[in-house]
């Protein structure tokens, strides 16, 4: 048994948000893949829970006229895998939903949950900020909009203010309408395993072979996850090479902020920055409509 | 804290009050006496107590039984029809896929819910839909093999049944606009 004292229900947002605001010891739970593991280690305890499982306006992923996309916080990993929108527009984000947990765990675990946990390692966290992903926070008191760069604060510490909800993922059109992307997930076992190093990267190409844009999210480089825009403006204006894939392989490691933990060394994970990241970028720009390279 | 959740497992409607500190699978297991699934991990690791919800996946040691409100459950004990394996269950037994048996159960259910898709899967996808199960005899080969006899069995001859929501399994060729 899971040591939970409390237990509600919320059916409509603005139920959640004043349950929320009535009693703010009360934790969200969506697919519970991150807060039933803390529960069972007992990082967690007497926990009073809030499930917002079934508040059905919060698991939609939509293309709005806008051109916005809008993802729901309860779309599961396995949505992510497969909706039409995300796979037409931003299909890095399928590719990072597809390489998390196993087929059970994306089944169930929601990207709000992945967003709000806080974790470097969280697969969906580099693709977002590669894609300048905006989070919208809404409690009885209003709402907010905030980048996804200043939402994660630390290790497993994100600015959720109390008696707030995460209600809305957004990616605006300027930073997906002609990128092509890829996200590699390095790790030690090719499924359910978490990140060593997750790599996002996305560009835009001028004239066929000039890196007109390019964005790096990196996940477990550093308590958080980051981008790296000393490689990302190195790489502006630069026909493409592997000469200039090498130096923005280079360039990104300065960005990171690495450290040795079980899984890896400071030094293997900054080799393997140098390494995957121009691979990634190779195969972005190959998305993106630009040629192999050797 | 209790809670009365109504809902139907293996064809059977059921109705009664669980802790809400409970998991599904300790519901299954100590309430309704289904202890063919499997307690492995606890945590989502290893796919043994895995069941299907509404025909999809999910690891029952990590879904609070109270979640099971509404919804419709298959476990390995009502795989089998009319005490006939399922054509699921006779691939397993057909390629030497099953030694101590622990995983067996979360397996077949998994290969179920593809093999009621309808849809071919290639051997890597394959391995994908499959690599949420931790298997410490086999070496996967024979689950492999066996799954991907199912599969096509079910695909040729309509043989099995159907617990799944149609599109879980999405095709992959579905493009927008087709939802
Ligand atoms: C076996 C296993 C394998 C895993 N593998 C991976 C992996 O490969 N990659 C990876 O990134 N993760 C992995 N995870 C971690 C986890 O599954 C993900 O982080 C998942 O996305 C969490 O989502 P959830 O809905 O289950 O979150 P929950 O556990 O329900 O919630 C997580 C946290 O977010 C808060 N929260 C949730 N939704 C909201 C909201 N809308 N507003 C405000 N707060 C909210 C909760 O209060 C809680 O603090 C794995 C977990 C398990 C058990
Ligand atoms: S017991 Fe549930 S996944 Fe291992
Ligand atoms: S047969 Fe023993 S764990 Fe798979």
């Amino acid at each position: 048994m899971y040591d939970i004292q409390n237990y509600q229900e919320a059916l409509t947002l603005s139920e959640a948000t004043e349950t929320l605001t009535r009693n703010p010891r009360m934790r969200i739970i969506a697919g519970g893949t991150d807060l039933l593991i803390k529960l069972h280690g007992g990082q967690i305890e007497a926990a009073e829970l809030l499930s917002i499982r079934n508040i059905e306006a919060l698991s939609h992923i939509e293309k709005r006229p806008d051109g916005v996309i809008s993802i729901g916080p309860l779309a599961t990993f396995t949505q992510m895998t497969q909706d039409p929108v995300i796979k037409a527009h931003v299909p890095i984000l399928a590719e990072a939903a597809v390489s998390m947990g196993g087929p059970q765990i994306r089944n169930i675990a929601t990207i709000g949950g992945n967003v709000c946990n806080g974790a470097t390692s969280a697969d969906s966290a580099s693709s977002l900020f590669a894609l300048e992903a905006e989070l919208v926070l809404i409690s009885s008191r209003g709402s907010r909009v905030l980048p996804i760069s200043e939402f994660y604060l630390g290790p497993g510490k994100v600015d959720l203010r109390a008696g707030e909800i995460l209600t809305e993922i957004r990616i605006l059109p300027r930073h997906y309408v002609g990128f092509g992307g890829h996200y590699i997930k390095f790790a030690m076992r090719k499924a359910m395993d978490i990140a060593t190093l997750g790599v996002a990267v996305l560009c835009k190409l001028e004239a066929g072979n000039i890196l007109a844009e390019v964005k790096i999210g990196l996940g477990v480089a550093g308590p958080t996850p980051l981008r790296c825009f000393e490689a990302e403006a190195y790489a502006v204006g630069k026909a493409v090479s592997t000469d200039v894939l090498n130096e923005v392989g280079r360039l990104a490691i300065r960005s990171a902020k690495a450290r040795t933990s079980w899984r890896a060394s400071k030094e293997y994970r900054e080799h393997l920055i140098q390494e995957l990241v121009p691979r990634a970028l190779r195969e972005a720009i190959v998305q993106a409509g630009g040629g192999e390279i050797a | 804290m209790r809670k009365k959740i109504a809902l139907t497992v293996n064809g059977k409607a059921e109705s009664f009050e669980v802790d809400v500190r409970e998991s599904l699978l300790e519901v299954l297991r100590n309430t309704l006496g289904y202890t063919g699934v499997k307690k492995g991990c606890g945590v989502g690791e290893c796919g043994a107590c895995s069941v299907l919800i509404d025909g999809v996946p999910i690891d029952s040691c990590i879904y609070l039984a109270v979640w099971a409100d509404g919804k419709t459950i298959l476990t390995i004990e009502g795989v089998a029809q009319d005490g006939e394996l399922s054509p699921v269950q006779q691939a397993f037994v057909d390629e030497g896929a099953v030694q101590c048996g622990f995983c067996t159960p979360g397996l077949v259910l998994t290969t179920t819910a593809l093999a009621e898709s309808g849809r071919e899967y290639t051997k890597d996808e394959l391995k994908r839909e499959l690599s949420g199960h931790f298997c410490r005899c086999t070496g996967y080969q024979n689950i492999v093999k066996a799954a991907e006899k199912a599969i096509e069995t079910c695909r040729h001859d309509g043989s099995c049944g159907n617990h799944h929501p149609a599109d879980h399994y999405h095709d992959p060729e579905k493009q927008e606009g087709s939802t």
